[in-house]
């Protein structure tokens, strides 16, 4: 697959093509994984993106995952006070966190924290030519490049959802502790008896896949950079756009297939 | 077929939406020679070469490279075709997070997936080649436009590949180490018999090392001639070129 071509005339055509490229670019990352394990200049990148992507976004998931527990604890012991039903608000956190929050959470923040600077990074390697350089030296950018990224950020996403959810579920205990008169491993319990296996699955494949999407589209997009540094920020923005709304359209069709049929 | 061109251009035509860079250029150069290409800023050097060696492909015409016709290969065989060429790009376009050991090691490393011993031997050589013995360890963030140039040189002659293009390779570079640099593309032209295409603002030393020159202007070759004719010619826009870098002829 080669990525420097010519640019393709009129919005619809470009649009097909983008999106054509960005399939073919995640599909031939996804079948590099050997690459990734066993080449040496591949795996180190890889390691290091494991690195970058899980200490990178701790900080930013710890407190987005600890308010949104607490948030919706809150707003959920509002709701269920009324009916004397406190202790629904552990079930409903459960629930909500392990099959859609956790993983639209942590694709949120992966979008923003890791797949900009991808795209920023690989969008100026295109500008600099460093991308044709590599395609000049018979490298292959995708092996090089893409593989290692898109397997680190599809293997740290399900870890970094599921760090997500007990985060969250510490912030609606303590919310349930403080404001609802809820016992600490009471409220801890009440979640453990409400999660299914089958939700931590299905929400740790929905992380998975987002991460999939996520740094298939922000390489793609980066690789697509054209017009110097202006089109590296312009990148760097349509990057983290697609991703959010690959994470919204892909995280429904996911509900609706495992839940729905 | 050893009596082919390394490298032809038919007709080609290369446009960039409205804007007509090339306007019909035909070229042959013959393996194992030394061609450069000069002309004003902004008139299509750098798309020649890089239709030369399909990283562009024309709007209308031919290329072929090594008898093979660029736009009708697939990726594939592009990609193989690419391991016979070595390319220094005008900017260098080393990679900033590996030193520029690592940059050089590059095609031996991960193309050729040669042992890490035998890549650091040949590493050390090339550097030393274009007088950066000492600079192997430092990322190209920290050194000059003209050391990254050199090192960038480096990496493409460090395969030997059967065919050469070097985008303004003393671009940036100081008068004596230009003239390093102009003597190594005589070498590998000359001693490796490899065929170059060199672009360059450098005349006096594209003269000295060059088969044939050609002057670019209007998408296409106003004149394609030896050294010698040149020096004496003719066309106006050449000339003015030779008198602006005070090139005298000096029998
Ligand atoms: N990828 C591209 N997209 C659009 N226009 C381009 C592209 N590449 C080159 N051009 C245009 O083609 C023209 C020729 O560019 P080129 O880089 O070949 O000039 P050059 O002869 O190498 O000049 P210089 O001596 O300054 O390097 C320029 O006007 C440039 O704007
Ligand atoms: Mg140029």
């Amino acid at each position: 697959m080669t990525l420097t071509r010519e640019p393709i005339e009129g919005p619809v055509a470009a649009a097909v093509a983008a999106v054509g490229r960005t399939a073919r670019l995640t599909a031939a990352a996804l079948a590099g994984l050997p690459a990734a394990l066993f080449r040496r200049d591949c795996r180190a990148t890889f390691l290091r993106q494991l690195y970058l992507i899980g200490i990178g976004s701790l900080a930013v998931a710890t407190v987005v995952a600890l308010f949104t527990g607490m948030i919706l604890g809150l707003q959920l012991g509002i709701a269920f006070r009324q009916f004397s039903q406190e202790l629904m608000v552990a079930f409903t956190l459960s629930y909500a966190m392990l099959r859609e929050m956790g993983p639209f959470m942590t694709g949120i923040i992966l979008a923003a924290c890791v797949g900009s600077s991808m795209a920023a990074q690989l969008g100026t390697m295109t500008v600099n030519e460093e991308v044709a350089a590599l395609e000049m030296m018979s490298v292959d950018p995708i092996r090089f490049l893409v593989v290692p990224r898109l397997w680190a950020m599809t293997l740290m996403a399900p870890i970094l959802s599921f760090y997500t959810c007990v985060i969250a579920f510490l912030g609606g205990a303590l919310v349930g502790y403080t404001q609802l008169n809820i016992p600490f491993l009471q409220f801890i319990g009440q979640v453990m008896e409400a999660a299914e296996p089958k939700d931590l699955y299905v929400g740790l494949l929905k992380a998975a896949v987002f991460g999939v999407l996520i740094s298939g589209i922000s390489c793609a997009v980066g690789f697509a950079t054209t017009q110097g540094a202006a089109g590296v920020g312009a990148s760097t923005r349509r990057a983290v756009i697609l991703s959010f709304l690959a994470i919204l359209v892909g995280g429904y069709f996911i509900t609706r297939f495992f839940y729905v049929f | 077929m050893s009596s082919e061109p390394a490298i032809v251009f038919e007709g080609v035509v290369k446009r960039f939406g409205p804007r007509r860079v090339l306007d019909g250029l035909a070229l042959s150069v013959a393996k194992g020679e030394l061609f450069v290409i000069i002309g004003p800023s902004g008139t299509g050097k750098s798309v020649t070469l890089k239709l030369a060696s399909g990283q562009l492909f024309p709007t209308a015409g031919t290329v072929r490279l090594l008898g093979e016709d660029l736009g009708a290969l697939g990726s594939r065989a592009l990609a193989k075709l690419r391991r016979r060429v070595g390319y220094l790009f005008q900017s260098g376009a080393l990679l900033g997070w590996k030193t520029l050991a690592e940059n050089v090691a590059l095609p031996l490393a991960e193309r050729d997936r040669l042992p890490p011993a035998q890549v650091e031997g040949r590493v050390r050589a090339a550097l030393a080649e274009v007088g950066l013995a000492d600079a192997g360890d430092l990322y190209p963030a920290e050194v000059s436009g003209g050391m990254v140039k050199r090192a960038a040189f480096a990496r493409a002659i460090i395969e030997d590949p059967e065919v050469l293009f070097f985008d303004e390779p003393t671009s940036g570079l100081d008068p004596v180490m230009a003239r390093t640099v102009d003597n190594l593309i005589a070498q590998v032209g000359r001693a490796r018999g490899a065929t170059c295409v060199v672009v360059t603002h450098d005349l006096a030393g594209a003269l000295r090392y060059a088969d044939r020159i050609g002057f670019l202007k209007d998408g296409r070759f106003l004149q394609v001639a030896a050294p010698d004719a040149i020096l004496h010619t003719p066309v106006p826009e050449v000339r003015a070129f030779l008198e602006a870098q005070r090139v005298e002829h000096r029998p």
